[in-house]
């Protein structure tokens, strides 16, 4: 025990001489950490937030009861069932309008609700008093109440001129709806005396009768895994993506601690030596070894994991809305987490640290206590690694083009981009070699044959910053490229599609028809398309039927991958239909194929005419004629209506439509202002992974910084005695920074193929797999070439200090090199 | 001391030794045989690449005899696993290289207990006499770099020496030095050893040097030659 602290002490003591290289190692762990960890945290608070949204009555093992045929009953049932033993609680769920937008309102009874329900804002004897009191109180988050715009306490009015009760926020609330007591909720959706679920915890006494002897086929039980939210498993593949990009970005960063712990290593082995020689066995040295790289993880995992924390927090806005945006999924707006987040990602940590530093470890265990004396002879087990990594490098290509083309599913795309880029940046350094090969044959100058030798020898203690400056940088052109190509895809998409000049959505129990004909006698107005949608399950995926006239504006400007010679002619005898690319991958649906679309009564078969780009869209999508959508499902209403005017009338129709209908309209706006909505929701989609994406290529930058300092000392050896034969400092210094500079360029020229292959992989078989559409595959030469120069820019950044430390650095302490060779 | 029959500390006997080298195997000891006794000093002599170190590594427990028998206080340092081994250079040997003795980032305080703490038996009434007989008061704060070479050798010898050995293996301990530093260094090195009553090992190239020791030997073919 004593001797391994005696080890340990002595281990250490190295970095209180090197405090820049350890600040170096730390900063990188904790960034690493910081990564993963963060988007951990984003991730978990995303899921948590759906799961609370959307199966509260679920959480807990809570058990829903619903209306067999949707909608509401009549709560006597609720009685019924209570007497005869089953323990329910009611519950109405419905929507309510404010300003326009709409908001979910529920309706709950406190005293018989599960305790485990996740509704357990009501808490307390006052609360709970107040709840039900008039005139009660309705619980929102407190980002409900700013997206509310109102304050607490305050009664707000809803569109249709009912009362809800005071505000009271609550950060625990459920996020986007509006808690109130089952009596307010019926008043307010006009739904008296009725209910929508009912939830139990306890099972039913032992002699309550069955379910179908108290309530008929009126009600059913939803199975368990039913109430997994929808939401949930439509937003699963963005996490996987953001999941993807963490991982990535953590990767590079443990490259660092691999680099940094391998150098450090390296520049210990006199000292490992004169321990062995003193008497410290091998398993002692491990011992101390893995202690400090266990206090090491352990320390900065930790500031890794807070400054997860807070970049999960300055991200977070950013997810919420693109959430919100894309998939209409409520996120909490205020950043909680469980233990089991801060251990796991100090776990990340400690196992990332280890697997980094194991093969140091390793190698110090088996190196014969007298080799580890010879540096020469440390070199050549160097070296063997080396090939060993080639052979790896080799290995995870092979692994890549068996996923290519046996894989299946995103798992195995997944897999496909980390066997492409662990394998390419394995093999880095192999590549470097040959180019720094070549530029030595060629080389005629003594200096410059000295310059191209000299970068080939310190190619093995910069190859784990350079592969991790390559993995940065692949992930910067890939996801680069896919995010450009996506914004450049989208917005040709938004200009064809939003090509009405007008869109107003109209509000539940509007008088259409009043709306129709108020239209048709406007001169202005050249064509009204009127729009309508059902939701279906087709295939158990959620699916929009979206019905709209075959109009000439959609003729010639709905944007189509393919569709049969006369698609929009089989719309409108109500043969056809057109079907999102999402929907036709899910189903396995091709031009001319038919489709079962369960009807309200019976089945309706239809032949696929078209099919369209739906970007972004996580639901499936129909298009079929409005007249045929309302003959199949009668009751549908009318959802909203796109007008073709001149651009010029289109302020004075909206202000003319806003004086005539008010209340019955809503969302109405131009084309333009929803294009710029879409574009906003998009852009911050991604900002998320641009931010990753920037922190990864600093990573890297930390990553060569370390390296460059660690191999400070080593470095001067070499370069003394090329001064002392008359080079001068100034001049070494320049060649100091063009060799890193070179390096960077090849590693960067290097990185622009396999940015574009792990592009193309991302937007022709990830997107396909986790969104179910493909994008168009871009090239941005301007976008490779700011690549460049960003790896040039980080390799100059990280080397400049290290240069400038040189260049002051005094003739005497150069002389020292000679004198004593430490 | 004549006629007095001292104890046997070290016996080495029949120790081979062969390296793989791009050539084939290369025999460096064919059967060397060595006493040592409690308490005295020996000079190893030979050529370069004789096998001198080679031989003071085995004895160490540093390397892998091929055949032959090393005893250290009837301990059969050939047959002990590398954690025993380290117990014994611990303990009861020390060893001090031509350079790189010192841990570079730790004081040269640190340093001369650094053995004599891991064997768990650090004196520093002793620890504090070391330093006195070898000069080093003035120097217990700096880092090894700030010392010249034969300052850092004697610190090493006070290293070596901290934990009270039996055996103190030097190799060219002189090589680094001019003829005065080294005279000076042998000379304290000779009368701290005598005092701790530790038996001496030394490699030296130096006839001169060797002749301060009491018994002088040489490596030769691979076999030992007494002078
Ligand atoms: N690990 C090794 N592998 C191959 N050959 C080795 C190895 N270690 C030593 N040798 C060879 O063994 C021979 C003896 O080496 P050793 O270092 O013992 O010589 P030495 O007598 O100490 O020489 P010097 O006086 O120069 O220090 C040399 O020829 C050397 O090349
Ligand atoms: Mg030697």
């Amino acid at each position: 025990m004593t001797q391994a602290f005696w080890t340990f002490i002595a281990l250490v003591s190295h970095w209180r001489r090197h405090p820049v290289n350890f600040g170096a190692l730390f900063v990188g762990l904790a960034i690493a950490t910081a990564l993963w960890s963060g988007v951990q945290a984003l991730n978990e608070h995303a899921r948590a937030s759906y799961d609370r949204a959307a199966s509260i009555f679920g959480a807990g093992g809570a058990r829903s009861i619903v209306p067999t045929r949707g909608g509401s009953v009549s709560q006597d049932l609720f009685v019924k069932l209570r007497l005869a033993g089953w323990k329910v609680s009611p519950v109405l769920e419905g929507t309510v309008r404010i300003h326009g937008k709409r908001f979910r309102l529920i309706g709950i009874e406190p005293v018989t609700l599960p305790r485990e329900a996740g509704v357990a804002v009501v808490a307390g004897e006052g609360a709970l008093g107040a709840f039900l009191k008039p005139p009660g109180r309705m619980i929102v988050t407190p980002e409900t109440l700013r997206e509310l715009s109102a304050a607490e306490s305050v009664a707000i009015v809803i569109d249709g001129g009912k009362t809800l009760p005071p505000i009271e926020a609550l950060a625990a609330a459920l996020p986007g709806a509006l808690v109130v007591d089952i009596g307010v909720a019926q008043a307010v959706l006009n739904r008296p005396e009725q209910i929508s679920r009912l939830i139990f915890k306890e099972p039913p006494s032992a002699v309550a009768p069955p379910l179908a002897t108290v309530a008929g086929d009126a009600l059913r039980l939803v199975p368990p895994r039913e109430e997994e939210s929808d939401i949930r498993r439509l937003t699963e593949s963005f996490h996987l993506n953001l999941t993807a990009f963490g991982l990535l970005a953590c990767l590079v960063g443990f490259f660092i601690v691999h680099a940094a712990f391998g150098l450090a290593f390296e520049q210990r082995l006199a000292m490992v030596r004169t321990m062995r020689a003193v008497g410290v066995s091998a398993r002692t040295l491990i011992v101390a070894m893995l202690g400090e790289l266990a206090l090491l993880a352990l320390v900065a995992g930790s500031a890794g994991v807070g400054a997860g924390y807070l970049l999960a927090a300055a991200l977070l806005p950013d997810m919420a809305a693109s959430l919100d945006g894309l998939y209409g999924a409520r996120v909490a707006g205020q950043l909680a987490l469980d233990p089991m987040w801060w251990i796991s990602g100090l776990g990340i940590a400690v196992i990332g640290s280890l697997v980094a530093a194991g093969g140091g470890l390793f190698k110090a265990f088996y190196l014969p206590v007298l080799m580890a004396a010879q540096p020469f002879a440390w070199r050549q087990v160097q070296q063997k690694f080396l090939w060993r990594r080639s052979v790896l490098g080799a290995l995870g290509i092979a692994a890549f083009l068996v996923a290519h083309f046996y894989g299946k599913g995103l798992y195995a795309a997944f897999g496909m981009i980390a066997g492409l880029l662990l394998g390419a940046a394995l093999l880095l350094p192999l590549l470097l070699d040959g180019v720094l090969r070549l530029g030595e044959k060629y080389a005629s100058q003594p200096l410059a044959q000295w310059f191209w030798a000299d970068c080939r020898q310190q190619l093995p203690g910069l190859s784990l910053a350079l592969m991790a400056l390559l993995l940065a940088l692949s992930t910067n052109v890939g996801v680069g490229a896919m995010v450009e190509g996506f914004r450049k895809t989208f917005t040709q998409w938004l200009d064809e599609r939003l090509v009405a000049e007008v869109y107003f959505e109209v509000a539940g129990n509007a008088e259409t028809q009043q709306i129709e004909a108020w239209l048709e006698k406007r001169p202005e107005v050249s064509a009204i398309l009127p729009m309508s949608k059902i939701k279906i399950r087709l295939g158990g995926w959620p699916v929009d039927i979206v019905g709209m006239k075959p109009h000439e504006t959609y003729r010639n400007h709905f944007p189509m991958l393919s569709e049969t010679g006369d698609a929009w002619g089989e719309l409108q005898r109500g043969e056809g239909a057109l079907v999102s690319e999402q929907l036709a991958r899910r189903l396995d649906l091709a031009l001319g194929s038919t489709l079962d679309v369960p009807a309200a009564d019976g089945q309706w078969r239809v032949r696929i005419a078209g099919i369209f780009p739906d970007y972004g869209n996580p639901k499936g999508q129909l298009r079929i004629d409005i007249d045929r959508l309302m003959r199949l499902w009668p009751e549908t209403p009318r959802m909203g209506y796109s007008l073709r005017t001149a651009p010029k009338a289109v302020p004075e129709l909206i202000d003319a439509l806003q004086t005539e209908f008010g209340q019955q309209i809503s969302q109405i706006s131009d084309q333009a202002a929803i294009k710029n909505l879409s574009m906003r929701i998009f852009e911050r989609t991604f900002a998320v992974t641009a931010a990753l994406n920037l922190l990864t290529l600093l990573v890297a930058g930390i990553a060569l910084l370390a390296n460059f300092l660690t191999l400070g000392n080593v470095r001067l050896a070499q370069l003394a005695p090329v001064w002392a034969v008359g080079v001068s400092r100034m001049r070494l210094a320049q060649l100091e920074f063009l060799r890193v500079l070179l390096l960077a360029a090849v590693t960067s020229a290097f990185a622009l193929p396999l940015g574009l292959a792990l592009a193309w992989q991302l937007v022709a078989v990830v997107n396909v797999q986790a969104f179910g559409w493909r994008l168009p595959f871009h090239v941005f030469p301007a976008q490779l070439g700011q690549t460049v120069a960003l790896a040039l820019l980080t390799a100059a950044a990280a080397a400049i200090w290290p240069i400038i430390r040189f260049v002051r650095i005094t003739p005497a302490a150069l002389a020292k090199v000679f004198a004593n060779e430490r | 001391m004549a006629g007095e029959t001292r104890a046997s500390l070290l016996r080495v006997a029949g120790l081979k030794k062969s390296f793989t080298t791009p050539q084939g195997r290369l025999a460096i000891l064919k059967g060397v045989d060595l006493e040592l006794d409690v308490g005295s000093s020996l000079a190893l002599m030979g050529e370069s690449g004789s096998g001198k170190s080679t031989l003071l590594h085995l004895i160490a427990g540093l390397d892998d005899a091929d055949e032959g028998e090393i005893f250290l206080d009837d301990v059969a340092v050939t047959r002990l696993p590398d954690f025993g081994r380290a117990a014994l250079r611990r303990e009861t040997l020390a060893v001090v290289f031509q350079q790189f003795n010192l841990i570079p980032s730790l004081t040269i305080r640190a340093n001369v207990a650094f053995q004599a703490r891991l064997a768990g038996r650090l004196d520093p009434v002793w620890r504090e006499e070391l330093v006195g007989r070898l000069g080093l008061e003035n120097l217990m704060e700096r880092y090894p770099e700030q010392l010249s070479g034969g300052q850092q050798q004697r610190v090493a010898i006070a290293r070596a020496l901290a934990p009270r050995p039996r055996l103190l293996l030097a190799d060219e301990p002189t090589g680094n030095l001019d003829e005065a530093t080294a005279d000076d260094f042998i000379k304290l090195t000779t009368e701290v050893v005598a005092a701790t009553g530790c038996a001496f090992l030394m490699i030296t190239h130096s006839k001169r040097l060797a002749a301060r020791l009491e018994r002088q030997v040489t490596l030769s073919s691979g076999v030992i030659k007494e002078l």
